[in-house]
């Protein structure tokens, strides 16, 4: 009873502080624009079945795709357990799912042998990051405390995977020591039980339920500290990739405010109609300042990234030496919400610093270096749309500051004095038609 | 077979449409393929393959304006919106259903784009109505010209990660029978030529290697004679790297549409 009540309690700190954490985060969503309407929800679970659970962006670096790939299964077979374990906490039951028969022998069977490769992958991931280096681990925006971060998230689930393995383990001796029945097969645990047969019955007890407290306490714990990590990839990417953008990766959204605008330029009696009833509004900010201008989507993103740097990896223009790096623009917005965000929420809309996303974080340098290529939003395992961001941001500097690159405000001038970037006239448009002479053969 | 030379006339829309007729493609020749000096013999090459095809297009002469996309993708979204809508407008006023391109980024502006503003017409990439034409067997490509040729063949964003259109292009090279040969980023891994985003008009940003290098050095890899395209910038980029690499006299930058006319001996 006393365990109960003990895990009762453990629990509820950790819901309650989780919860706390959603409702921080759900004002912050708030602040955000609108992105796109979300429908086609046929469209959007077939993606999500492709993408999350099929792992196919992932895989497109097969080797340590498929590494990243066991992790996500395992996880997934491993979190029935959880489920049980949190079932048993609370009901002083044991292995309660276990009147699922051979079902129960299969997820379990395969979850304890899942802990061993997860276990042995997460050695690996510490390693490559610790001791290999790896280019993509790297750049401006990889500080020390990212690389903390990794390896504390990685700890973390290395841990849960020796706790898991070790409850298995004990499991076994306690169960065979005391006389009960095994519920459930457990390949890998059941060799290690045969290192450890000469333990006392009490040993094996205690060290079942050291294990079962470590390894439940860690996922508590390892719950409330995702949101506050980089590994809050292991709660967003599904979602993230649910939410996609279903437009197709080249299309720009269309800023409907602007629309309203043209055709008021180019139907000149509308100008001076008198507004409708109620439509008169705020002036909108065109493009993206700071952090009140982007949409929840990009902030979605934000969250969802977990610093892979597949995207910057393939940028043309990183790979080239410039400042730009897709994978920082995307930090660079989770970062300035972290900070510019609370303050808004605590003192209202109109709160400032004095700085802005636009500026302080993300440099006009950095944006102007990108050629909209797309092969970051194509490599991103999880479907984050970085240009989405950068064009947004490109939309301020051009439209509300009037600040493009002089050559860039040059073609906006031949465009509109000569519809065509370069400086001929239109006129002259038909003439490599002039003189146009082909081989036909001769009848 | 002897051959004779024939003026081409290339039909424009206004003139039709005085006359009652209406084509059944308009062809959008775009700002490159008017005036950039390169891009001029893509545009007469791929007219003179709808020529030899016989089909009924027309194009819109003086009348055309540049599509809008540099100017949205530079960040100037109203420059963009009053060129779209008044390019919608005209399309409209011709009736026009099927719009054929040889430039992606009006390719991708007019299929995903300008539908947002009212637009609702079909939009066909030059690579897909060529690969159309030979599927339906009325383009047959004879096949000696390139016989000792290796072609490698260059994505272009617009077409390939924007749009998916990976197949069509590479159908025509291996119908004009050389030996095709992958780069090692080819496809979605496709790395871009450096132009897009507006960067063709303006200097790069810092950096240490300037992206149409990086990429023609994927090309010279291949060991091809022939670097393929698809599009404008694309064009002009592995152009001015061929040169940069000296290697402009013994490879050769072509558009597909330049292939099948070659292959055909237009």
């Amino acid at each position: 009873m006393i365990k109960q009540i003990l895990f009762a309690v453990a629990l509820a700190v950790t819901l309650v502080v989780f919860a706390w954490t959603i409702s921080r985060l759900a004002a912050l969503f708030k602040l955000t624009k609108p992105a796109f309407p979300v429908t086609d929800f046929g469209k959007r679970i077939a993606l999500t079945l492709k993408v999350a659970f099929g792992q196919t962006k992932i895989l497109r670096r097969p080797v340590v795709g498929m590494m990243h790939a066991l992790v996500w299964w395992g996880f997934l077979v491993i979190l029935v357990g959880s489920i049980e374990m949190v079932i048993d906490g609370l009901a002083g039951t044991e292995r309660v799912l276990g009147f699922l028969g051979i079902v129960y022998d299969v997820i379990f069977g395969s979850g304890d042998i899942f802990a061993l490769i997860i276990g042995v992958l997460i050695m690996a991931f510490l390693f490559r990051r610790i001791f290999m280096h790896i280019k993509r681990f790297n750049g401006v925006e990889m500080k020390h405390h990212s690389h903390v971060d990794a390896n504390i998230a990685l700890s973390l689930i290395f841990f849960l995977m020796v706790t898991l393995l070790g409850m298995n383990t004990f499991y076994i001796l306690d169960a065979k020591m005391a006389g009960h029945e095994l519920v459930g097969i457990y390949p890998v645990s059941q060799v290690f039980a045969g290192w450890f047969g000469g333990i006392s019955p009490q040993s094996a007890h205690l060290l079942h339920e050291i294990n079962w407290w470590g390894h439940i306490l860690g996922i508590f714990f390892f719950a409330n500290y995702l949101p506050y990590s980089k590994h809050f990839h292991v709660f967003m990417s599904v979602p993230n990739v649910f939410l996609s953008n279903l437009a197709p990766i080249g299309k720009m959204k269309t800023m409907e405010s602007i629309t309203k605008e043209v055709k008021l330029m180019m139907d000149p009696e509308a100008a001076f109609a008198e507004p409708a009833e109620g439509e008169e509004e705020a002036v909108e900010r065109f493009g993206v300042l700071d952090i009140e201008d982007i949409t929840w989507k990009n902030y979605l993103d934000s969250l969802a990234c977990t610093q892979c740097g597949r995207c910057t990896s393939v940028c043309p223009a990183n790979l080239t030496g410039k400042l730009l790096s897709p994978r920082k623009v995307v930090m660079n917005v989770r970062e300035r919400m972290g900070e510019k965000g609370p303050q808004m929420v605590k003192n209202g809309k109109e709160w400032s610093d004095g700085k802005a996303l636009l500026g302080d974080y993300i440099t006009a340098e950095e944006l102007w270096a990108c050629t909209t290529c797309n092969a970051c939003a194509q490599e991103c395992p999880i479907n984050i749309n970085q240009p989405a961001i950068i064009l947004d941001l490109r939309r301020y500097i051009v439209m509300e500051q009037s600040a493009a690159p002089g050559e860039l405000n040059q073609i906006f001038s031949n465009i509109e004095n000569n519809g065509a970037p370069w400086q001929f006239s239109q006129e002259d448009r038909m003439q490599w038609a002039d003189e146009l002479y082909m081989n036909q053969p001769v009848n | 077979m002897e051959m004779t030379k024939v003026k081409v006339e290339v039909p424009v829309m206004a003139d039709l449409f005085a006359k009652g007729e209406k084509p059944d493609y308009l062809l959008w020749i775009g700002s490159a393929g008017a005036f950039d000096d390169r891009y001029k013999k893509v545009t007469q090459a791929f007219v003179k393959v709808l020529t030899h095809l016989g089909v009924n297009y027309a194009v819109l002469g003086t009348e055309e304006s540049s599509s809008g996309d540099v100017a949205r993708r530079a960040g100037n979204e109203m420059l963009f919106q009053m060129q779209a809508l008044m390019n919608i407008e005209l399309l409209q006023g011709y009736e026009v259903k099927k719009v054929i391109t040889c430039d992606p980024h009006v390719y991708n502006t007019f299929k995903n784009e300008y539908p947002d503003l009212g637009a609702d017409f079909e939009v066909i990439h030059h690579s897909q109505f060529l690969k159309e034409k030979m599927e339906g067997g009325v383009l047959r490509l004879s096949s000696d010209v390139f016989k000792e040729k290796r072609i490698t063949y260059h994505d272009p964003c617009y077409l390939g990660r924007a749009n998916g259109e990976y197949n069509a292009p590479r159908r025509i090279i291996e119908s004009i029978q050389a030996d095709f040969v992958e780069m090692k980023r080819n496809k979605s891994f496709a790395l871009c030529c450096g132009a897009g985003g507006g960067q063709m008009f303006k200097e790069a940003e810092k950096g240490n290697k300037e992206v149409f290098i990086e990429r023609t050095e994927d090309a010279l890899e291949t060991g091809a004679n022939i670097v393929a395209t698809a599009c404008p910038y694309c064009m002009v980029m592995i152009t001015d790297g061929l040169k940069y690499k000296n290697k402009n006299e013994e490879i050769k930058n072509y558009d597909l549409a330049e292939l099948v006319a070659m292959s055909l001996n237009l």
